[in-house]
């Protein structure tokens, strides 16, 4: 246990709550890891949130940053925290010092259904510490006594440390403008890589194989209609010169995980590497929850208010709950509140599933009137919601559930700039733009996709990255000032193929100096 | 209690600092900084700093809201974002502002190392002096709010040991009368240089509303520089036309005149302010004038340089003279002051464009450490 458990265990009363509340949500089907709750002072709250939630990480100025921003935003009463879980076997929740017994109540059941979020979606098997490479299997169902090794407040502790070592060794200066270099390439990740075989073994026989076109299977006379002879030889063709490019090309296929190919490729000294691998390891880590932020604070809010409503709060402490509910699924100038989103998507799929608003018949039934009276009362609502919240992420969540009546009734709506009034203007309330919109933003965490093509880009050593142009352009002075940061790994000259008001445009830097090369679209 | 995050925090404050100094440029042409001083602190609103990463430019992205509103109206509340529960704190991207406070004095340092401005060179003016009480000894009598509790009660002990009193199995000591220590004072007399700022201005009908306020930021900043240098700083206001008046600062900065201008009307009010307030022996004086350098005649304008040589000069520090451009004015002064002070060290002048250029004409003016 972390030495500053010690100082911060509940107090009795909170633990009989605790102990009430993990029944209640028992019985409702929630499956979570054991919870440890946490008291914290306003100051222990702010410090450990800036960290992300970890009590020990390696030091770093822009954890002050977040510091001085949550300590601003507190003393002004703009925001305050009210509740902080990690994603971690034991779960480490935490709780302001102060608050009032209905708003701990509150935290309490949220924190469940984010620990039980944590627990049973898919995407965050990737942080099982245990489960080795690759997790080809992460929706398979699992047993009672799944009890994966999490223990991330450990892993972040011990980066913690061996960071201070390398300071230490070399200074917080320096060890500080390379944690930045490193964090400028942080999102430079494949978010999948732990779920798919992104390399396979090369063969390494003298010879090439020939060539073998895969063939359909087809009964002999239907041989020449299926695999037609021109379309296998073009294959072929295609093949042979896919292999001829590819041939001492490395990496052989372009690669994602631009951070990996980093740490295996780059001249970086050993310290460096074990600041790149930590920063890499760590932006693995957060991503199933930047994956899921839609789902899983509205799994969580879902949770808590049909928990304190059903069976936790009495009637005096109704109005109190009901208030702070308000806040929390409060849409703000126009934002688009996770929160309150995902809790009405999960709201919907319940009430669809239940009845049985879903299916071809569904779907084709045109009659406004009967369309609004369906009920087939199916009552699959509860066991489709916890099927979602297993098997989705954001994404594919909004994707499959996101419908038309659901845009309409919540007043969604996309925006884009106006040139010409120079701010940000709504654009259309149509289903499917907004729908693109959303899933544009959601898609690979909103990072742009960038690969390694080439590491002897030109026979020069230089490193080539591809952007896949998705219709938004990077932007121009962030991505000059990452192709420093990458220059500082790469130590060779760097490029970055991407595309520039429609037109191709190279981006090169060499160490002293940005260009830009352009040619036609 | 100290937290593991102090130090991170003082690193990210090490930063900003350097990033004021980027951007002082900026900072400085903002008006608004006066607007938000507020008990000697500066919000600065810095763009967070961020990491710089592959990312999409925003413009062309967009993105989704939710409520109400027309297709074609503006989107607000694109600033900050704060859920009020964070569940996974320090993920969320957007722009965000981030208002760090500053204390003028830091300004005014990282002002001064940025123009690399020298600290200012006092004229061995020091007879000034300001008495400060520190509480350094101990005596017999005083005041009961300034017992020393410590040492009242040794005296007690020491009494009841001389006298047998004191027994250690049962240890009560009774302080009396004769025991009382009580904290004493002594008088640290310290010089100090004081220093008094004269601001003139023009406010004839050329000057116009950007002018004043290129006038109201530079002086905030030469206040600000000055303070810095010396303890006590005073300031004076003069608004003239064709004719002079002192007024407060607010009226200083608000007024708008229209009609002449006839600039010997303010430096000869100047005079008489320093006449009857500030013996030049003992203050360190610094007249800032500020016009379009538009002056009604060239005779007037050879009285004010005969002012300058009799009257002013020989009892300042410097005489600075800052020209605003205007679209009327036809900036004359400031060639005539050329001409007849082309080798006076004290006489400073600077031609003030456009906001942008407050920070150069800072340095101008203070840049010779008078």
């Amino acid at each position: 246990m972390p030495q500053f458990a010690t100082h911060t265990d509940l107090p009795r009363y909170l633990l009989v709550e605790q102990e009430k509340i993990e029944q209640i949500g028992r019985r409702h089907g929630l499956d979570f890891f054991p919870i440890v709750f946490q008291m914290l002072s306003y100051d222990q709250m702010n410090e450990i949130a800036a960290y992300g939630g970890f009590p020990n990480r390696y030091p770093h100025w822009r954890f002050g940053m977040e510091f001085e921003r949550l300590s601003k935003s507190q003393e002004y009463g703009l925001s305050k925290i009210y509740e902080m879980v990690i994603n971690s076997n034991p779960s480490y929740a935490y709780l302001l010092e102060g608050n009032s017994l209905t708003d701990q109540k509150l935290v309490m059941c949220h924190v469940l259904g984010h620990v039980d979020f944590f627990k049973n979606n898919f995407a965050f098997r990737s942080t099982d510490l245990d489960a080795g490479e690759p997790i080809t299997d992460p929706v398979r169902r699992r047993g009672a006594d799944y009890d994966p090794n999490r223990r991330w407040i450990d892993k972040m502790a011990n980066h913690g440390a061996a960071v201070r070592r390398i300071i230490d060794r070399y200074g917080i200066g320096r060890v500080e403008e390379f944690i930045d270099v490193c964090l400028s390439l942080e999102n430079l990740v494949d978010p999948w890589s732990r779920f798919v075989v992104r390399r396979r073994e090369v063969e390494t026989e003298e010879e090439p194989s020939a060539v073998e076109v895969p063939r359909l299977r087809a009964k002999d006379y239907m041989e020449e209609f299926i695999n037609p002879e021109e379309y296998i030889e073009e294959q072929k063709k295609k093949i042979e010169e896919t292999r001829e490019k590819a041939k001492g090309r490395h990496p052989a296929q372009r690669e994602q995980d631009v951070l990996l190919f980093l740490i295996e490729n780059a001249p970086l000294e050993r310290w460096e590497r074990t600041i790149l691998s930590i920063v890499r390891e760590e932006a693995y880590y957060f991503a199933p929850q930047m994956e899921t932020k839609i789902m899983n604070e509205g799994w969580a809010s879902y949770w808590h208010s049909k928990m304190m409503t059903g069976d936790v709060c009495d009637w005096s402490e109704i109005v109190d709950y009901a208030e702070n509910n308000a806040g929390v699924m409060a849409t703000n100038g126009r934002r688009l509140n996770p929160y309150k989103l995902g809790v009405e998507l999960f709201r919907s799929i319940e009430e669809r599933w239940d009845r049985g608003q879903f299916g071809p018949e569904w779907e084709d039934c045109d009659d406004l009137d009967e369309k609004r009276h369906w009920d087939l009362r199916l009552g699959l609502g509860k066991s489709k919601l916890f099927e979602v919240r297993a098997l989705y992420n954001d994404v594919t969540f909004i994707d499959e559930f996101l419908t038309e009546d659901f845009v309409l009734e919540h007043g969604l709506f996309s925006f884009s700039w106006s040139n010409r009034n120079e701010r940000f203007e709504v654009e259309s309330r149509a289903f499917r733009e907004v729908k693109e919109k959303l899933l544009a933003q959601l898609t690979n965490f909103g990072s742009p996709f960038i690969f390694v093509e080439d590491a002897n880009f030109e026979n020069r050593g230089e490193l080539l990255l591809t952007h896949d142009h998705r219709g938004v352009d990077l932007r121009a002075d962030y991505a000059k000032e990452t192709m420093s940061a990458l220059q500082r790994v790469w130590r060779r000259p760097v490029c970055t193929a991407t595309l520039v008001d429609g037109k191709k445009a190279l981006l090169r830097y060499d160490g002293k100096e940005h260009s830009v090369k352009q040619d036609g679209p | 209690m100290s937290l593991k995050i102090d130090q991170d925090h003082s690193r990210f404050r090490a930063i900003v600092r350097g990033k004021i100094r980027q951007n002082l440029r900026r900072y400085i042409s903002q008006g608004e900084l006066l607007g938000r001083k507020g008990k000697d602190l500066v919000s600065i609103p810095l763009p967070q700093i961020d990491i710089p990463r592959f990312v999409y430019g925003d413009r062309q992205r967009g993105g989704v809201g939710q409520g109400e509103g027309e297709v074609g109206d503006a989107v607000g509340g694109q600033g900050d974002e704060e859920a009020d529960g964070a569940g996974q704190a320090g993920q969320d991207a957007g722009e965000h502002m981030l208002e760090v406070d500053v204390t003028l004095d830091e300004l005014a340092d990282i002002l001064g190392e940025e123009l690399e401005l020298p600290a200012i060179e006092n004229k061995g003016k020091n007879r000034i002096v300001s008495a400060k009480d520190r509480f350094t000894g101990i005596r017999r009598v005083g005041p009961e709010s300034l017992r020393h509790f410590k040492r009242t009660y040794k005296e007690a002990l020491r009494r009841a040991v001389a006298s047998g009193a004191y027994d250690p199995k049962d240890p009560v000591i009774v302080p009396q009368h004769e025991d009382r220590r009580f904290r004493s004072w002594k008088e640290d007399v310290e010089p100090v240089a004081n220093a008094v700022i004269l601001y003139m201005m023009d406010v004839s009908g050329s000057m116009g509303e950007e002018q004043k306020e290129i006038v109201r930021i530079e002086s905030f900043w030469i206040d600000a520089w000055l303070r810095r240098q010396y303890q006590g700083l005073d300031s004076r206001f003069i608004i003239h036309d064709a004719v002079a008046r002192e007024v407060d600062r607010d009226t200083f900065f608000r007024t708008r005149e229209s009609g002449g201008t006839m600039i010997s009307s303010a430096y000869k009010l100047c005079g008489q302010l320093i006449d009857q307030h500030y013996p030049s022996n003992e203050w360190n004086i610094y007249p800032f004038h500020f016009s379009d350098g538009d002056n009604w005649s060239m005779d007037d304008t050879l009285l004010c340089i005969e002012i300058l040589k009799q009257d002013i000069l020989p009892r300042v520090n410097m005489f600075a003279y800052g020209q605003v451009e205007s679209p009327y004015g036809s900036g004359q002064f400031v060639k005539d002051l050329r001409e007849h002070f082309p080798e006076d060290e004290r006489v400073i002048t600077s031609e003030i464009r456009d906001r942008d250029a407050i920070v150069g004409s800072i340095k101008d003016f203070l840049g010779k450490g008078k």
